[in-house]
């Protein structure tokens, strides 16, 4: 268990190296940062003092050094348009956007579970030809038009829901504030969600399905049915813990992509989270703040993806830790 | 009156375009406490017989016509609760592979447990008790720990104990076993069967014992059913079908058994395939492989014959018996 646990930490140390280096490439390559810091106005002779104080002058390697020695200690540069730490900024946006992953994902889990067992147990039933009908158009139309459409039935017409910000929030700790603890927030956040969960749900439906269908087919399933044992227990106990074993695996590596794709969601409901601050910081060429959301959302990334990895091995009997840790 | 009669029993398999005969009127019967052995080769229908028994088709098959009486009642006509009600308690079934029987995600006491606590009221505790008891009887070492095992940490032959010990939990009177030895260590066979064979008689428990292999079937059963292409077309006593065989079919199937044949010398294969169910030959399925299939063998489906014993369906034994009987 402990020489996995190893392990598995080096390799997310080696991946978070590598987004580290790719991330300062693009900062290397995206114009000069002194124009931003001092404008036109000063001399050539200033500003080539400025650059040697600055160290833009070292080698390609001492920089990249010095950037991962400050990035270790959480000094990921300064924004410039916000004249704060780059990941001051980040982490005062960042609970918007965990909530709204959050909120995609108990959408996600709460309805693909059983939308995928009942369709894998009743598969030609009128609700599951319905069901997987809907999920088709869900993978094919983009986030965008989904939120749109829904900003323009629940908002516009119905007046139901809110289309933007996260209206009320009530602050628990440091920079979180939470929309779920007020009626006010669980409405703000709702549109978003379902908007943000409607490419990965109808996936998840169709994965848990297939999986559950090929369960539903193997030996130990008719085995059991043999011994007479009820086919809820079939069902729930035997076949869906074999199905979600491969599912968590998928799954985990989905949910860490879902932070990536909060920049579209968050944009068209001017969520207050770091997916908007990036399309921003984009415009407004604020290289470091760039830089930092990439290294933030890589290790939120790296970081689920080794979380998903432990609980499979826990979950699964037939993966010993130990072993794989060898 | 006999614990399980089948009558005319046709199972059949709805294919995309046409519908298939896998089983052909078969009937026979089994009393109490009796042991018989279905033989055939691949695809002959021994598994789909068996299956049939539990009514536990899987799509398309299923049971077009015929009778399944189990100790009075008749399982063809049964609703789901009924039959879950006889499944694993009154007729245990062991598969073929102990590999791919077990689920892997549930621990053996979990398995064993839910079987009990399916038809029986019975707390936790008390139904792991009488898991360890079968256990113990079918000498599954140290079987306290076995519990809190998965299915991975076993060996084959040790899941296959396994899956015994759960045949018994409930004292069925019946226990239909699929091959139970073919996937296993050639060196254990002979023990799970001979387990298999002791327990059956000191627990006085019916047995139906599928296999290809005659030589196990002349030391476990006392009667035997051939079966060819969903038609039975032998049956009667054991020791009868192995020394004195009727059918051309069984004939080869005897004939091809190693012990038949001197050393070093090949085996007497029977020449050609079973056909498949979408082209079973008219007349005796047999015909295109038998050495003394006549005109007669090739239009029309031969009827059952008693001779002695044994019951055969094969125009040419027929034939025989009428002139010798002629004769006298
Ligand atoms: N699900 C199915 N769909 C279509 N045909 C099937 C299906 N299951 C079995 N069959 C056919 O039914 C016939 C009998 O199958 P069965 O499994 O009973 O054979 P068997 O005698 O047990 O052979 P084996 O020794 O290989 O186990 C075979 O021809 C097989 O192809
Ligand atoms: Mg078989």
């Amino acid at each position: 268990m402990f020489a996995y646990l190893v392990k598995r930490l080096f390799q997310a140390a080696a991946v978070m190296f590598v987004i580290s280096l790719i991330s300062f490439a693009i900062q290397d390559n995206l114009g000069d940062p002194l124009r931003e810091l001092v404008g036109q106005s000063v001399s050539e002779e200033t500003r080539d003092e400025l650059r040697d104080e600055l160290g833009l002058n070292d080698p390609f390697l001492v920089q990249y050094g010095r950037f991962l020695g400050n990035a270790v200690r959480g000094d990921l540069g300064t924004s410039y348009f916000f004249k704060e730490p780059a990941l001051t900024v980040i982490l005062k946006k960042l609970p918007a956007t965990l909530e709204l992953v959050a909120g995609a994902t108990i959408i996600i889990i709460g309805l693909s579970i059983p939308l995928g067992v009942y369709t894998a147990i009743k598969p030609n039933s009128i609700m599951s030809r319905l069901i997987m009908g809907i999920s088709i158009v869900g993978i094919s139309v983009p986030v965008f038009l989904t939120a749109i459409g829904m900003i323009f039935l629940f908002s516009v017409e119905l007046r139901w829901l809110p289309s933007f910000g996260r209206g009320d929030t009530v602050d628990v700790i440091g920079y979180w504030s939470t929309n779920f603890l007020t009626l006010d927030g669980w409405q703000h956040i709702l549109l978003p969600s379902v908007a943000l969960a409607s490419i990965m749900l109808p996936l998840f439906i169709r994965l848990i399905r297939s999986e559950m269908m090929e369960t539903l087919q193997s030996e130990y399933v008719r085995y059991a049915y043999a011994k007479g044992i009820a086919p809820r227990r079939i069902w729930f106990v035997h076949a869906l813990k074999n199905t979600l074993l491969p599912v968590i695996t998928v799954g985990g590596v989905q949910i860490g992509t879902m932070v990536a794709y909060t920049i579209l969601t968050e944009t068209v409901f001017q969520w207050p989270g770091m997916g908007f601050m990036f399309l921003e910081a984009v415009n407004r060429v604020d290289t470091p703040l760039i830089v930092a959301y990439l290294i933030v959302v890589g290790f939120i990334f790296v970081v689920t993806n080794t979380i998903v990895d432990l609980i499979y091995g826990l979950v699964n009997p037939t993966v010993k830790l130990s072993r794989m840790g060898a | 009156m006999s614990l399980l009669s089948v009558r005319d029993l046709v199972v059949k398999f709805a294919m995309r375009n046409n519908t298939v005969t896998a089983l052909n009127k078969i009937s026979f019967d089994l009393a109490r406490g009796e042991r018989i052995g279905i033989v055939g080769e691949s695809g002959a229908g021994k598994s789909i017989t068996g299956f049939s028994i539990l009514n536990l088709l899987s799509k398309p098959g299923y049971i077009d016509s015929g009778s399944i009486t189990f100790d009075g009642e008749d399982i063809t006509q049964m609703t789901d609760p009924q039959l879950r009600d006889i499944r694993g308690n009154r007729i245990a079934m062991i598969f073929q592979d102990p590999m791919v029987t077990l689920n892997p995600v549930l621990t053996i006491g979990q398995q064993m447990v839910e079987t009990l606590q399916a038809h029986r009221r019975l707390s936790k505790s008390d139904a792991e008790q009488i898991a360890i008891a079968k256990l113990r009887e079918v000498y599954i070492p140290a079987p306290e720990e076995r519990l809190a095992q998965y299915p991975h940490e076993l060996s084959g032959g040790m899941r296959q104990r396994i899956i015994i010990a759960i045949a018994l939990l409930l004292d069925p009177q019946l226990i239909i076993a699929d091959e139970p030895t073919t996937a296993l260590d050639v060196t254990i066979q002979a023990d799970i069967m001979e387990l298999l064979l002791e327990l059956c008689q000191s627990n006085k428990v019916s047995l139906i014992l599928i296999t290809h292999d005659l030589g196990v079937v002349s030391q476990m059963t006392e009667r035997t059913l051939v079966v060819y292409a969903g038609r039975i077309i032998e049956a009667g006593p054991t020791r009868e079908i192995i020394n004195d065989p009727q059918h051309p079919y069984s004939q080869g199937l005897i004939n091809a058994l190693p012990q038949q044949t001197p050393r070093g010398e090949k085996l007497k294969q029977i020449p050609g395939a079973m056909p498949a169910l979408s082209a079973v030959p008219d007349g005796c399925a047999f015909n295109p492989r038998c050495s003394f299939a006549t005109d007669t063998c090739r239009k029309t489906v031969p009827e059952v014959t008693r001779i002695d014993h044994l019951e055969v369906a094969c125009h040419e034994v027929r034939r025989h018996h009428e002139t010798e009987e002629v004769a006298e």
